[in-house]
């Protein structure tokens, strides 16, 4: 039910406030998309999309983040293996 | 696809595995609140291979399993009744209701449609001006922004014949029910991700606070889960309930405004019936006053049954609550099944008897 998939916001369409609707990307499959809860949004950003609205940017840093924080983690474990 | 393969990686999901199993000196018993994590927990087996480190009680977090059976009934009155079609998410189609389900009701003539978004449905609406057009709005906090943005545009367009059943449920209310009541084993919560994208996570330092229970938002893919839930044994480790945002490239503290605003347009906060759990006080949305003529349960009242059956057999709610595994359940595989479901859960995508029934076969033969 809260089913979130991220898309690639690639060409707003309209910037009304209700009617706001843009084409997102999908593993290479264009949608069009309502925007009404992220106006903000910047083409070549990730948009959350849930129930055909886009309901929360995805935020690129934080994203990179996690996965550096984990990778360096996992990398240091590994060397740290190699070496004993 | 970017933002899920990489949280899906096999070499930092053993590594988190092992973590969580170094990390616990007891076997914690965390809940998740979200039917698409129960669903990520199971099919990716997650919850098998920390059986022994933590039991996951997959909580009442598939809105389409607590709908109660009135609005399930009066969703199918209104599929019979004459202009008048029924959209709905795929999921509820198949959910018993009294006597019968949408499905049943479509093979009997009833007017059905699945739609993918509520604003599928105002299209459609658009396109038979002669029909009435009638969402079954349900969901959590995650979906109720794209209803109140059908109400919204539907109104600016001046849509006549377009109304909704405003079924949509809140997730925190849920969670106090089970952290107070006098039999809860839950020792540390997983915040549903997606309803903290909406949300944010505020609301939850004084559920932290109140109820001395880690709280930790999380995601959907194997590492954000793995993520979430060694973030709540290292809390209930070192004995610190707090509240940790583990699902930060999605959910900020202060949540979507927009969204928000979306939502107190439309709706207002009111005491709830959830299939299973009673009345839970402030545990669903109702639209305001002033968006009456799009309230379904306004435009036909003479359709709103007034009795409903609940068919006593369906443990749901105790599997729900984690009082009992999905397969503890006498039905569980034989007399309910997807395709002859006695209950919600085993129904609905995100219900936890489903993801077992799907995801758990071996388990599955020695129950038969």
């Amino acid at each position: 039910m809260c089913l979130g998939i991220p898309g690639q916001l690639k060409r707003w369409l309209d910037t009304d406030p209700l009617f706001a609707r843009a084409e997102v990307e999908f593993a290479g499959i264009r949608r069009e998309i309502y925007m009404a809860c992220v106006p903000d949004a910047v083409v070549g950003e990730y948009v959350i999309v849930h129930a055909g609205i886009a309901i929360g940017i995805v935020d690129e840093v934080e994203a990179i983040k996690t996965l550096n924080d984990l990778s360096t983690e996992l990398s240091s474990e590994m060397d740290r293996e190699i070496q004993s | 696809m970017k933002y899920l393969d990489e949280y899906r990686d096999a070499e930092l999901v053993k590594r988190l595995t092992d973590q969580i199993r170094q990390a616990s000196t007891q076997r914690w018993v965390l809940m998740d609140v979200c039917g698409g994590q129960t669903h990520s927990l199971v099919r990716n087996g997650i919850e098998q291979s920390l059986l022994d480190t933590v039991e996951l009680i997959h909580g009442p977090g598939c809105p389409v399993c607590v709908t109660p059976v009135t609005v399930i009934d009066f969703a199918i009155t209104l599929s019979m009744r004459p202009n008048t079609i029924v959209a709905s998410f795929g999921d509820m189609l198949r959910v018993p209701g009294s006597f019968s389900s949408l499905l049943d009701a479509r093979s009997k003539g009833g007017q059905v449609r699945i739609v993918y978004s509520p604003v599928d449905a105002l299209r459609i609406a658009r396109q038979l001006p002669e029909k009435n057009i009638v969402f079954l709005a349900v969901g959590f906090e995650t979906t109720a922004p794209s209803t109140a943005l059908a109400v919204l545009q539907a109104s600016q367009q001046g849509l006549k014949n377009f109304t909704v059943i405003p079924a949509h449920v809140r997730v925190q209310p849920a969670m106090e029910l089970l952290a107070q009541s006098a039999d809860n084993r839950v020792q540390g919560f997983l915040a549903a991700g997606h309803v903290c994208v909406v949300n944010g996570f505020a609301s939850y330092e004084k559920f932290v606070h109140d109820f001395k229970v880690p709280v930790v938002v999380t995601g959907f893919e194997p590492v954000d889960l793995l993520e979430g839930i060694l973030e709540c044994i290292a809390c209930l480790e070192v004995k610190e309930p707090k509240v940790v945002n583990r699902y930060g490239r999605s959910v900020t503290r202060e949540g979507n405004k927009a969204a928000q605003e979306l939502i107190e347009r439309v709706y207002q906060t009111s005491d709830r019936t959830w299939r299973g759990f009673g009345v839970i006080p402030r545990g669903g949305l109702s639209l305001l006053p002033e968006w009456d003529k799009f309230d379904a349960y306004h435009v036909f009242p003479t359709s709103v049954p007034l009795v409903a059956q609940e068919r006593s057999e369906c443990r749901g709610a105790d599997v729900m609550s984690g009082k009992i595994k999905p397969k503890d359940c006498p039905a569980f595989g034989n007399r309910c099944t997807p395709e002859e479901p006695l209950g919600a859960p085993m129904v609905s995508s995100e219900g936890a008897c489903a993801a077992y029934y799907r995801f758990d076969p071996i388990r599955i033969s020695v129950n038969e």
